[in-house]
Formats: C-alpha cells, structure tokens, sequence
C-alpha cells in the first residue's frame, strides 16, 4: 500500500532560472525599507555618540570597547546564553512530546490540543500581566488558594525570577512549536508503522526509530525558531520584570532597551543591537549547515 | 542572481522609494503646525491631572479662537519617550512638558527650550519658592509649573498600627521599633514597591536628607568627586540594610509592583502597617478603598534621625510638572505659548480644578481655598507640607542626568535586594561621576 508515488511530478525550471525577479519587487523593497535601511542606520549609529538630543557625534570604536568592558552588558550576554539553553531544554522536550501525543485522532486528544494552543492566541503583554497578577506572593493565586508553597516572592528573587521567566516564555511558545510537530507527525507515512509493528517494534522503539528520524526536519525547524527567538525575547520579559530584580533577568535585548531608551546612551545601544543581529543570523545560518537541512534532501524515500 | 537590467531597476526603484519614504518623514511626527498664525501646540500627560489642563486650555481657546493651542494626549512612559526625540530632531511641540531636573538642564544647554526669565511673571509671582525654584537652570527661568505638588507622605493604616500598639514613628528608632511589633502582628510592616524600583529612591533620599541636609545631593548633582561617598549617604544605606534586614518591608517586596497599586492595597486591606509614597496615590485610594481613606488612613511627615543635620521640615517628591517653550516654534507660536502661561496657569479656575482633583496647587495662601473644600484634611497636611519646606528635593531619579539615573536605580535594587553592601553601593555610584 502506497501513500504516495515516490517522485512527484516537478515543473522543469525554465531557462534563465524561474518566474521574473519582479516578483520578488514588493517583498524587496519592504524588506529593503523596513529592515536594511534602519539597520545600516543603527550600524553607523554605533560608531556614534548620540543622547537623542542634537547632532550624533563621530565616536570611533568608543561604543564597543565601552559595550564589551560594560560589566552590565556581559552579565546580559551570559543571561541571554543560560536563557536560551533552558528555554530550549524545557521547551524541546515538552512541545515534541506534547504534538506527538496529539497528533492522533482520538476526540479526546483534539479537545485538549485546542485547550493547549490557547495560548498561541494570547498577546505576550496580556501572558506577562496575567501571570504578574498570579504570582504575585500577596494578592495572588497563593494568596488567595492558601499555598504557602505558592506564595513565593517568584518575580522579586532574584533566584527565582530567571526560572518564572524560562516558565512563562515556554507556557506561551510550546503551542506553536506543538502544532509543528504534531503536522509532523501527521505527514509520516503510516505504512512504516504498520510494519514495524509487524516485526513487533515496541511503542517506544517506533518512536525512537521511526518518529524522531522522520521528524529531523521539523525538529529543524523549530529548535532554530526556539534558539534564534530566544534572543529576541523582550516584550514578555520587560512587563513581567522590566529586567529586575537586581538585573537577574536583564537579557541582552532588555539591556539594548535600557540603555538606548533608559539611559539614551543610543551608541552603545546600538553596538548591543549589531551583535544581537550578528549572533542571530550566525545562529540560524549555523543550525542550517550543521543539520545539513540546506540540502533539504526527502526523509521518505521508500516509504 | 546575476546583475541585470531587471536588477539594476530594482534597485534604483528602491533607492526612489527611500528617498521618498525619508522625504516624507520630516512631515509627520511632530508637533505639526496649527490652523491659524498664533495657533500653538502642546503635548500633555492623561491620567494625574488631566482633567484640569483640559479645563485649562478649553477656556484658552474660547477665549482666543484665532490663537488656538492643540494638545495631544499621551500616556506617562511613552511621552518620556517620544519627547526627547522630538526635541532632539527639531519636532517638539511649543509647550513642552517636563519634570524639569537633569532633562530640562539638558534642553536648556542645547538651547532647545527658550529662557522665560521676567515674561512670565503673571504664572509665577504667587508660586512657593521651593518649586519655583525647580524651573531655574544655570541662573535662567526655563519652566513653570503646571499643576500640582506631589511630596512623598508615610501613609499608615490606623487599626493595623493601633492592633501592634504602637505609634505613629517619629524618629527612626521609633520606626525601629514599630517594625518589631507590627512584625510580631505577623503584617508586613511597611509596603513597599521593590519591583518598581523608583518608590525605593524616597527612602534614600529622606534618609540622606534627614541625616546631612539637601548639600550632600548638592554636591552629587555638581559631580563632586567621592560625593556619593559621603557619610550622609553611607549612613542612609546602612539605615536602609538595617532595615532590610530587620524584615521592615516583608518577604516579598520585590513582587510588589507600584504601577498596579499593590503597595497601596497592601495598606488599605491592612496587610502592611505604613507606606511611604507619594501624595499622587491619594486620589487612587479614595476610589479604590473610600472607607479606609475617610476612617483609617493616617499620614505623617517622614521621620527625623536622631542627631541627623538635615532640617525635618525638608520634603522630596515631585515639586510639580512643568511647562518649558520650545525655540523651535515660531515667533508667534512662541509669543501664544507665553501668554498662555500667563493668563491660564495657576488663575482661579485652574486652582479651583487642581483643588477638585483633590491636589495641592505649588501656590502661596491657599488656606482659605482649601478649607472650603469637602474633604480638607489630607490638602491641608499636604499643602501645609509644601508651604512649610525649607528645601523640596525634585525625585532624584529626574535631577540626575539619566545615566547616571539609571545606574542609581540598578544599584538601588541591589542594595535592597541586599546584594551589595552600602560601601559597595556607594563606591559603585561614585564611579558615576
């Protein structure tokens, strides 16, 4: 039983490579308008000295050596690195599990997906502010349920206030990366299920040796939207803690923000948003070699 | 894609179209021009008292229809966002809205605002000198006030004090003490909004007042070298680690968030014993709790230190907001503006609505006013609080230039949070300098 011919038929590319490039005018230009342009200004701005006050003055390398010997700025660095590896140790695990579980087509399966993806439909500001008002040690839910173990000072220790933001970042992207993998999952032929069980393949065996393998791609995909994104993590952060307490949680993002639009120090600002964009190209450019997805080669053949 | 003729239109296309897009921003954004020749723009905070600048410049503009005044409103932390911009690239509207401090000193050097020195004296001639004294920069008058004086008060819960048995402190042993036996009513004994960060400058400030007088700022706000190391302050941090450490302001302050008003909920549900804010949050409590507001909320001047230099009757808070003209505007955008602050700010009906709002205008020989008012009790200690001032310390975090700002509030944090110790902190501020 097949599920499908094994070579779709493809349009043969036309001489010259492919439809005329002014398709691609519109996206082109906005792209052109609303990303290069404000980026080579902020790349210029970074080799100034502007108070948002007056004319920028020439700074020379002055905004690195300064951003690089900033003690603020490193410890934001190596929070934006601990961030991004919890983010992606709880969020992986628990969004590969969670699309898997349910893809299958049981009723009861399709209404607690609809309840998980909730979230997926709610603003970060609202997420941030809700679970402000929840976990807030006197007014909120451990307050009111009576939890002592509840009752904990989540946002103002600064132990504590790095993990709530690991927890809440996840609460709000695990739907999205879930809905991936459960799409996923769904694309695999059932054909190699059928005979693995027939050479009598455990459950966790066809999991190990037929999902995962099958689900390099998305694996792929979302752990590169999970790593790059969590550099770019700001709105949920900055209501929820605004980079407190005592700079626990002030990633590199946050500390972009304050500088730039805190302390108007627009130079170094500027320098901290270059390398934000550097690593965050470097990231997905890097993920994309290292899996070889670029080739983008099937993971059915003979199925 | 190789270079083609297609390409090299492309691009030249998109060169035209930045071109344009950037041609087209100097039109918008700004403080745009008005409808008639003296017509003059202004942009305004909402909430506070929004109510009485509305009241203001309505009767402006009945009383001057060819010499309108646009506002536009805003919201507190976008405006402080978006004026000093606007300021910066030439856009700002005539009347400029500040809380004078480090700011307007920055306005001023860069020549973006006009000096007003003796063509306002009609907005300023019955204003307390203490706030007046807030608009001045380098020997010029660069702003005047433009509503009403918010000093920080120590609000307390009467049932929750009177429950502890204890009083009212007046000085910080007093408060010392009250912190024990409040803990021992197991409440938290003074609110404070630690996740706010800024409410915690007022303990600073008060403390560093009431031990080495306002000099001791003085000298930071010059950039004297080591200011910050002054024992004043190194005293005051110690004060406030002391405490800290006794349990002053509970487990969980950090959580406590100010923009949300949970430091005043904790008063008024009487889970905190005091609460030292600004007179600002008055207004909010009389809606949300108007019972413990008429029969319960207590308020004192912050308490002296013993053997302190500083004068007790010396309050910080936020002297007023100001009004600043801009010296991009035209002549006569500019020559509406004055008239304005003279014939609106402070007159009887802006008094009278400030009055309303349940604010203390900053202005001389009010008793009378006030007294006729419904509820004259917590006007009255206020405005009495700013009449009586010997000095009124602008919040720090506004004097200061904001990096300097910035870094006071990150390491103010620390301290609280008891990550640095107060020689830590004070060396680190030091280094601000």
């Amino acid at each position: 039983m097949r599920a499908a011919p094994p070579h779709r038929a493809r349009p043969a590319p036309a001489s010259g490579g492919g439809p005329t490039p002014w398709m691609a005018a519109p996206a082109l230009v906005l792209f052109g308008l609303f990303a290069l342009v404000p980026l080579a200004g902020v790349a210029v701005l970074s080799f100034a000295s502007w108070d948002g006050l007056g004319a920028p003055r020439w700074a020379g390398a002055d905004n690195w050596v300064r951003a690089a010997g900033d003690p603020v700025t490193r410890e934001a660095v190596w929070l934006t690195v601990k961030l991004t590896v919890l983010c992606y140790l709880f969020q992986a695990p628990v969004s590969l599990l969670l699309g898997v579980y349910t893809a299958t087509r049981t009723r009861h399966r399709e209404v607690l997906a609809v309840l998980y993806f909730l979230p997926l439909l709610f603003s970060s500001a609202a997420v941030a502010l809700t679970f402000k008002g929840l976990l807030d040690p006197n007014f909120g839910l451990g307050a009111a349920l009576d939890l002592p173990l509840l009752a904990r000072d989540w946002l103002g220790d600064p132990d504590l206030a790095l993990g709530v933001v690991v927890f809440v970042v996840g609460w709000s992207f695990i739907p999205f990366h879930a809905l991936l993998y459960q799409g996923g999952v769904r694309q695999i032929p059932a054909s190699l299920y059928e005979a693995a069980r027939i050479d009598g393949a455990s459950a966790p065996a066809q999991f190990l040796h037929i999902t995962l393998p099958q689900l390099k791609y998305t694996i792929v995909t979302s752990s590169t939207l999970m790593l790059v994104g969590s550099l770019t993590y700001f709105d949920l952060v900055f209501v929820l803690t605004a980079g407190g307490p005592g700079g626990a949680t002030r990633i590199l993002p946050l500390d972009m923000y304050l500088t730039g639009f805190r302390s108007y120090d627009m130079g170094q600002a500027s320098a901290i948003g270059v390398v934000l964009v550097a690593v965050g190209l470097a990231l997905a450019l890097g993920l994309n070699r290292l899996t070889g997805s670029h080739r983008m080669e099937s993971r059915q053949e003979g199925a | 894609m190789a270079p083609s003729s297609a390409g090299r239109t492309l691009t030249a296309a998109s060169a035209v179209l930045v071109l344009a897009a950037a041609a087209g921003c100097g039109g918008f954004g700004g403080g745009g021009s008005s409808p008639g020749g003296g017509g003059a723009t202004a942009w305004a905070l909402t909430g506070g008292s929004e109510e009485a600048f509305r009241t203001s410049f309505e009767s402006w503009n009945e009383a001057n229809p060819d010499r309108e005044i646009a506002v536009e409103w805003f919201a507190n932390d976008a405006y402080k966002e978006k004026i000093r911009t606007a300021v910066g690239s030439g856009q700002a509207p005539t009347l400029v809205f500040s809380w004078a401090g480090g700011t307007l000193a920055d306005y001023a050097r860069s020549g973006q605002v006009q000096d007003l020195s003796g063509q306002v004296d009609g907005a300023t001639e019955d204003l307390l000198p203490s706030v007046a004294a807030n608009g001045e920069v380098d020997g010029g008058l660069y702003a005047v006030p433009n509503n009403q004086a918010q000093p920080a008060v120590l609000y307390y819960n009467e049932d929750v004090l009177a429950d502890a048995g204890v009083e009212p402190p007046e000085t910080l042993a007093d408060m010392m003490e009250a912190v024990e036996a409040l803990k021992d009513e197991g409440v938290v004994p003074i609110a404070l909004a630690g996740q706010s960060v800024w409410p915690e400058l007022m303990w600073i400030q008060y403390l560093t007042d009431r031990i080495g007088g306002p000099e001791v700022f003085q000298r930071i706000l010059d950039g004297e070298e080591g200011a910050w190391s002054d024992p004043a302050v190194v005293e005051a941090a110690t004060a406030i680690e002391d405490l800290v450490e006794a349990g002053a302001f509970g487990d969980g302050f950090g959580s406590v968030d100010a923009d949300s008003g949970a430091d005043t909920a904790l008063l008024h549900t009487g889970k905190a014993g005091m609460l030292l804010q600004g007179s600002w949050v008055y207004p909010n409590m009389a809606s949300d709790a108007p019972g413990f507001v008429e029969d319960g909320l207590g308020h004192t001047a912050f308490p002296v230190v013993e053997g302190g230099a500083g004068d007790p009757s010396n309050i910080v808070g936020n002297p007023a907001n100001f009004w600043s003209v801009s010296s991009d505007a035209p002549e006569e955008e500019r020559q509406t503006a004055v008239d304005y602050l003279n014939e609106q700010v402070y007159n009887e009906e802006h008094v009278q609505s400030l009055l309303d709002l349940g604010s203390v205008p900053p202005v001389a020989g009010l008793e009378e006013e006030i007294a006729a008012q419904d509820d004259p009790e917590h006007l009255e200690f206020t405005y009495g609080m700013v009449r009586d001032a010997d000095h009124f310390q602008l919040s720090w975090d506004q004097a200061l230039p904001p990096a300097q700002a910035q870094e006071l509030l990150s390491n103010l944090d620390l301290l609280f949070l008891g990550e640095v110790t107060p020689e830590e902190f004070t060396a680190a501020m030091d280094s601000t300098l």
